[in-house]
């Protein structure tokens, strides 16, 4: 089964987000910032990275641009969670190498097609 | 599969309400004409997380209030607009709007906060003039829904190196309709020379169904700057070619730098990150169930204590010892699950650079605010009780007590005033102290006023008798009302409310020189030092902090009044002498009066004699919960589990005084 | 809002969708010369009577409080409570401790008899005393070979205001 980092520096999105994904039977890891979450993917092997873009210590994406360097993830789908203002982020995170995005807010349905999609 | 988003809403709330305070924090940290950028950060970072969460949890007006407030913020983060006092005060008021919004939330309350729009409106005036506020997002380009697309897809070689697999894309597109796919390989270079990190493929795809352009584009939005996409209906009626570009990115609102934005600059010290200890977010049941257990424990090992009383030293030596190794041990531990419960007093503190600025600002006073000791801990439950007390403190000493700049400087007083908070153990006990630098308390004001009201005072009395009297029913509040401190609280209820925390409140005051007002807590109210008292088959637990003295009375001492109420001299003071007995309709007779034992008890000032059968002894308990399983019963704060395994009530003494008062009115 | 709470006791003994209906598990026990049954999903567990202490202003069936593993639990009388004629206690004198809703109560009878399964069909309607007997928290009358069980709602018996908060006693 797939394994999934979920970085997000609030902790009731990132239950959210684990508890959604659990649900649908993936195994989660939670990371609260960057930092945290460069060191869990950097010990652990994960088939996809969602990554909050604001957060404190490293945002998202340094996080992304970071986890691109490293061999494991070179070609690991990792997607930023940004919000429907920060379009500009989209453009960001893509230029530091994330595959995708999904916008805040979103609800648990849409959470799983996504990374259904991703990882079909 | 449905999830429901409510068992998150705590932790959002949790969340939000600690964002709202880093933010304020943060807000008041702020140097408005030299902005650090970490700082911004942190406001923005916190007002960005509540939309989000806002957003996800349902809770779509306190996002729809932070998206305008976010994209203010995210104005002045960019640099593109300037900070200054205005927009400090609208993102404080903000702060409170939000915070009003998310305690209705919390509570279920369908509140209309007025606040709200008005605010939000000040916001919008703002982003609209001298920002564009950004367009919105999703580009509205026109997309006709046609039955069969030409799409072209001809991927850049390294789109795999962001995670795209050119092959998921095909696949959701033949999720969309009948897809036909044609691979074109003609840039496949020969085996030896393929980076297998490359694509060197492009596909045409021919795609029948009802889709429309934008379902397409969709498919391929996280890669569009990492492809050559062409889109072109092949409706019979309208061959409307597409050409289609990577569609323009709406720009993000970017008036030119130069518009009056000072590049927010580096402050020469920014502040130290803050430490971390390492904590985990524990649900309050979970400590409360934890102390309940030590609790129990703790009666258990009183109760073996109580019974190897009994036994022979020496031949029970083992087992004496290791009673009192057990006896040790609960108390260790008894005192580490109590510490889970302790919160800093910073925790109340740091809410107050803000309550002193707003009332400092609207009385045209300049007041500075210094605080020490922020690190000493007392219970979370005390905490929380004990705000509104020292708010009314704090709002009264600026109101009442400092004076006015030109004042001031008329005394020779340096124009800004100062308040300082501190904390500080005492045994026990916690003191929490305001104390400021103004004009002091009027004596003869206060004792004009006791006399208005009807009090006979001696000229001579003491300066500390008549600062008491402060605390009076009926004496604060009729000052001049302002809004400020009058509210229609004096500070006979702040009294009242700190002696049901089980604590006192002192004051001290010099002309000219300033006030001191010092409230001592107890650190924890889960217990409580008790002298326990005995009535026929009853035991009942008088909180030490209440009790003055216990004496034996002399007839002589004891008066009647009006034929029933009984009064008793001590030192030279009338006080009235209430049975317990009666107060609590215990069976059986009181002991004549010169046998018996009287406790004199004192709360909100006021003191009354108890009749009891005897005095049991003194002991800390551990309190319970009357209500929990049934109700509040007057008189009574709660109850505790004796020694033996009884139960035994515990007295709320100024209740007792009260009702009194209210039965003699009658 | 006691009225409320009233009208869901009702509840209870209504037939259930399938035939012969749903079978429950009673505990019955003794007051006196009657036999009364409580659902025994409310039952925490059963005591021997043990002292209580008492509680000022509270009504003469509640008769105090008492140490329940280290919580305060009331213990009510039921033959006060019903205003049967008022038993010595003796070494037959048993407490119930019942879990309904929230609250923990303990409830003092002449004796526990044994836990009973009763289907609906076994179960009659109460009868109406009108105004003489207030019956409204009897749900039903079991049947039991000769045996009369009464059926009683507890919740309904002991939401009565002396048992809660006022909400507005400010």
């Amino acid at each position: 089964m797939a394994n999934i980092l979920a970085v997000d520096d609030s902790p009731s999105m990132r239950q959210m987000v684990a508890f959604t994904l659990k649900s649908a039977g993936f195994d989660v890891t939670e990371a609260e910032d960057g930092v945290d979450a460069l060191s869990k993917a950097r010990d652990g092997a994960f088939n996809l990275v969602l990554a909050d873009v604001n957060m404190p210590n490293m945002d998202g994406i340094s996080l992304v641009r970071e986890l691109r360097q490293l061999p494991n993830y070179r070609f690991t789908p990792l997607l930023i969670l940004t919000t429907e203002s920060g379009q500009d982020k989209k453009m960001e995170g893509k230029a530091a190498g994330a595959t995708g995005w999904l916008v805040k807010p979103f609800d648990p349905e849409q959470l799983i097609a996504t990374v259904n999609r991703v990882l079909s | 599969m449905s999830i429901d988003m409510k068992q998150f809403h705590q932790a959002f709330f949790e969340e939000s309400f600690e964002g709202l305070q880093a933010m304020e924090a943060a807000l008041l940290a702020l140097d408005p004409n030299s902005a650090d950028s970490e700082t911004v950060n942190t406001i923005f970072r916190a007002a960005h997380s509540i939309k989000g969460g806002a957003g996800t949890f349902g809770f779509n007006e306190i996002a729809t209030f932070t998206h305008d407030l976010e994209t203010l913020l995210d104005q002045v983060r960019s640099g593109q607009r300037a900070t200054d006092t205005a927009l400090v005060d609208v993102v404080l008021r903000s702060v409170d709007v939000l915070r009003e919004m998310l305690e209705c939330a919390r509570d279920g309350y369908q509140a209309e906060i007025t606040a709200a729009s008005g605010l939000r409106g000040e916001i919008q005036a703002l982003l609209e003039h001298d920002a564009a506020t950004p367009a919105d997002a999703t580009s509205e380009t026109e997309s006709g829904v046609g039955g069969h697309w030409q799409i072209g897809f001809a991927p850049h070689r390294d789109i795999m190196l962001t995670g795209n697999d050119p092959l998921r894309i095909l696949r959701e597109l033949a999720r969309l309709g009948d897809a036909m796919v044609t691979a074109d390989a003609s840039d496949l270079p020969s085996l030896l020379d393929v980076d297998p990190e490359q694509c060197y493929l492009r596909w045409t795809i021919e795609l029948h169904g009802e889709v429309s352009e934008n379902d397409i584009r969709e498919v391929f939005a996280w890669v569009d700057d990492e492809c050559d996409l062409t889109i072109q209906a092949q409706v019979e009626k309208s061959q409307t070619e597409r050409a289609s570009q990577p569609p323009e990115e709406v720009a993000e609102s970017a008036p030119d730098a130069l518009a009056g934005a000072p590049a927010a600059q580096p402050t020469p010290a920014s502040k130290p990150p803050r430490k971390d200890a390492g904590s985990i977010r524990v649900a309050t049941d979970k400590i409360d169930q934890l102390i309940n257990l030590v609790g129990e424990l703790v009666i258990t090992q009183s109760m073996l204590e109580q019974t190897a009383r009994t036994l022979d030293p020496v031949t029970n030596e083992l087992l004496l010892s290791g009673l009192s190794e057990l006896e040790r041990n609960t108390r260790h531990l008894q005192e580490a699950v109590m510490s889970t419960r302790m919160l800093p007093v910073d925790f109340v503190f740091s809410r107050f650079p803000r309550v002193v600025r707003d009332t400092a600002t609207r009385l045209g006073k300049q007041v500075v605010l210094e605080t020490s000791g922020e690190g000493a801990e007392l219970d979370k439950g005390v905490i929380e009780k004990i705000v509104d007390p020292l708010n009314h403190i704090v709002r009264n000493a600026i109101d009442h007590g400092i004076e006015m700049p030109q004042e001031r400087t008329a005394a020779g007083k340096p124009a800004q005033a100062s308040i300082r908070l501190s904390a500080w153990h005492q045994g026990g006990h916690i003191a929490l102290q305001v104390s400021d630098d103004g004009k002091g308390l009027d004596r003869d004001k206060i004792l004009a006023k006791a006399r208005d009201a009807g009090m006979s005072l001696a000229d001579n009395l003491p300066d500390s008798e008549v600062w008491q009297l402060i605390f009076a029913p009926g004496l604060s509040t009729a000052a001049e009302v302002t809004d400020i401190s009058g509210r229609g609280v004096g500070m006979d209820v702040v009294r009242r409310n700190i002696q049901s925390l089980g604590g006192s409140v002192d004051i001290e005051s010099q002309t000219g020189v300033g006030t001191q007002v010092t409230i001592r807590l107890p650190l924890t109210l889960a217990i409580l030092d008790g002298m326990s008292v005995r009535v026929g088959e009853e035991i009942y637990i008088l909180p030490l902090d209440s009790v003055i003295e216990s004496l034996q009375p002399q007839l002589d001492d004891i008066r009647s009044m009006a034929g029933a109420a009984r009064l008793m001299q001590v030192r030279g003071e009338f006080l009235p002498l209430l049975s317990l007995r009666e107060l609590f309709g215990v069976a059986g007779q009181d002991l004549p009066l010169d046998h018996g034992i009287v406790v004199i008890v004192e709360a909100e000032g006021r003191q009354v004699a108890l009749i009891v059968d005897e005095l049991v002894g003194q002991q800390q308990v551990v309190i319970k919960s009357l209500e929990r399983n049934y109700r509040r019963v007057s008189g009574i704060s709660g109850a505790t589990i004796l020694g033996d395994g009884r139960v035994a009530l515990i007295l709320d003494v100024g209740e007792v005084i009260r009702s009194r008062q209210i039965a003699a009115a009658a | 809002m006691n009225d409320m709470q009233h009208q869901t006791a009702g509840a209870a003994a209504e037939p259930s969708p399938q035939g012969d209906g749903l079978r429950r598990e009673f505990l019955s026990f003794r007051l006196g010369a009657e036999e009364y049954g409580v659902d025994i999903l409310k039952v925490q567990e059963i005591r021997s009577y043990d002292s209580v202490t008492r509680l000022p202003e509270a009504p003469d069936y509640i008769k105090g409080v008492i140490n329940l593993r280290g919580t305060i639990v009331p213990v009510v009388d039921l033959r006060l409570k019903l205003k049967l004629e008022q038993a010595e206690y003796d070494k037959h004198t048993v407490m119930i401790i019942l879990n309904m809703a929230d609250k923990v109560i303990g409830m003092i009878v002449d004796g526990v008899s044994d836990v009973l399964t009763l289907a609906d069909s076994q179960i009659r309607p109460p009868p109406e005393f009108s105004g003489v007997l207030d019956t409204r928290y009897i749900t039903g009358l079991g049947a039991v070979d000769d045996r009369m069980l009464i059926l009683v709602d507890i919740e309904c018996l002991m939401s009565a205001s002396d048992m809660t908060v006022l909400e507005n006693a400010a």
